[in-house]
């Protein structure tokens, strides 16, 4: 029966969508919370990196894109530990290695690439193996976030205050590190290296219009996120507009929303 | 008596810099200890070498075995966007109960503020809330890094009252970095007085033995501050190469200070400076 599911293409990519959501949102919240978000983008758009190499050398493009972007990550890690203008920084890592890797997938001769679908995602052409993939990534990094999470919020209020507390305020970057590099993996099939950022953050912060604790935040950012790949998808189909950027434009929608809703709140 | 911290011969660089550099401290239980430096001169990097927070250059630390500290921040990395409950924050990362939470929110002055949300607290709030988290692990060594910065005097008056009581009651040591040279906690065991590595210490008795200091002592303020003079007339008398923004005026017993000349008197400025109303 499940393997009859699985023949829609349209319930592939809710499957992949939701899964995606589910590991994004509570990552996302820590990108908010310690202003990450460039460290994402810079992790997201090295992934094309990934799929360049993986092209060139045969591999497996969840491979590539797994090694090159925890090396991002780890190079990021490490430099925004030194404070030296690490904003402008970032910046160049970012957009530099999304230059580089395009540069790096025209080199990459004999193979027809899709680069669109690198960019932007391809979610309505993911297999059931790629429905695998993504939801033992996804919960991977939900399970590892939940596992950390007094701790990563501990750290997140202070490096100094964590280690007060016998915390080791490094390993719970790297662990952030690890899964940020694990979810810009599972993603890129869904919603492309340019929009993983904006998964990331954007249910992040419609939730905090309307959350009023860490936890709950982190539950409606999944909630936002989901119900954005419920309404990117339909909207997709009904207007017959690109998968990935629908989704994306359905979450900026519910932003808006969530900021009306929680300033009439008040 | 065994010490809770004994530091020997510390020295700390950042890069080619060196920040600390052969700095003997012990600190006993139950004491009350102020380090006074200027800008630069090392203090912070102290305390976060004491927290285990940054590479040692030569020289050790050693913690009394299974030491609890509570370390009381200036401020937290906090962004608008986290949303977070006073009692959420104390439960960080050890769940402490409703009961616990609001005796320690109590303790340190700031009773029935569990449901406030941090970033909405005002500075002197957040100080205490801070305050009350560190004291909800029961710590054998508080660690309150700048507590007055942002307090008006009547304000800073009042928390050094708080640390005095808190002291008494718990019978914790208390290691406080200040870098304002012109006011320490009257309550201090010890003073001492950094600026990369440490020129004086003594207590605030001694170091205040002059009548004109003891007479600007506990007007108005219960005792709670007291005056602590740098005058800027003397030299070291070993080579110490770097500028030191201030001097060891108010060395005048009890030091392990270098020697110096005539004690300095206050300047009718300085002097109001002190007076706490």
């Amino acid at each position: 029966m499940i393997a009859g599911l699985l023949d829609d293409f349209m319930i592939r990519a809710t499957l992949a969508g939701l899964g995606v959501a589910f590991a994004a949102a509570p990552l996302g919240c820590f990108v908010v919370w310690r202003r990450m978000a460039y460290f994402g983008d810079a992790t997201a758009h090295a992934a094309l990196l990934g799929v360049a190499l993986s092209l060139a050398l045969s591999l497996p493009v969840l491979a590539g894109v797994l090694a090159v972007a925890l090396g991002m990550a780890l190079t990021v890690s490490l430099l925004s530990g030194q404070h030296q203008g690490t904003d402008s920084l970032l910046g160049v890592l970012s957009h530099g290695a999304l230059a580089i890797g395009l540069v790096a997938v025209s080199f990459v001769s004999g193979v027809r690439v899709d680069l669109s679908a690198y960019l932007f995602g391809d979610i309505l052409s993911v297999r059931p193996a790629d429905i695998a993939v993504i939801w033992g990534g996804a919960i991977l990094v939900a399970g590892l976030i939940a596992w950390r999470w007094s701790v990563l919020l501990l750290a997140t209020l202070g490096e100094d205050l964590a280690r007060a507390g016998g915390v080791d305020p490094r390993r719970e970057q790297l662990v952030l590190t690890l899964t940020l590099a694990i979810t810009v993996a599972v993603a890129i099939k869904v919603v492309g290296a340019l929009l993983i950022g904006a998964m990331l953050i954007i249910p992040a912060a419609a939730a905090r219009f309307l959350a009023r604790s860490p936890e709950a935040m982190a539950v409606i950012a999944a909630l936002m996120a989901a119900v954005s790949v419920l309404a990117g998808l339909r909207g997709a189909m009904l207007f017959d507009t690109p998968a990935g950027p629908s989704i994306v434009t359905a979450a900026t929608l519910l932003f808006a929303l969530a900021g009306l809703a929680g300033r009439l709140r008040g | 008596m065994s010490a809770l911290v004994a530091i020997e011969g510390l020295r700390v660089r950042h890069g080619a810099q060196t920040v600390l550099d052969d700095v003997d401290l012990r600190i006993a239980k139950g004491e009350i200890v102020t380090v006074l430096g200027p800008n630069g001169s090392g203090k912070t990097t102290l305390m976060r070498a004491i927290l285990g927070a940054v590479p040692l250059a030569g020289g050790r630390i050693t913690h009394a075995p299974r030491l609890r500290i509570g370390y009381v921040p200036q401020k937290l990395a906090l962004s608008p966007s986290l949303p977070l409950s006073v009692s959420r924050f104390l439960s960080l990362p050890t769940r402490r109960s409703v009961r616990a939470c609001r005796a320690a929110l109590a303790e340190a002055d700031v009773a029935g503020l569990e449901t406030r949300e941090i970033a909405s607290l005002s500075g002197g709030q957040l100080q205490r809330v801070l305050l009350a988290r560190a004291l909800l692990g029961d710590p054998q060594l508080l660690i309150l890094d700048e507590p007055t910065t942002g307090l008006d005097q009547p304000g800073a008056a009042e928390f050094y009252r708080r640390i005095e009581t808190l002291r008494a009651a718990r019978g914790c040591a208390v290691l406080m970095v200040s870098h304002d040279l012109h006011v320490v906690m009257s309550a201090s065991d010890r003073v001492i007085c950094l600026n990369g590595h440490i020129c004086c210490s003594g207590s605030p008795q001694a170091v205040a033995s002059a009548p004109e200091y003891r007479a600007l002592f506990g007007t108005g303020t219960g005792g709670a501050l007291a005056l602590y003079r740098h005058s800027h007339d003397h030299s070291h008398d070993h080579g110490c190469d770097h500028d030191h923004g201030h001097s060891d005026g108010a060395d005048p017993g009890g030091g392990a200070g270098h020697a110096h000349g005539a004690p300095a008197r206050p300047s009718a400025q300085e002097t109001r400076r002190g007076v706490v109303r």
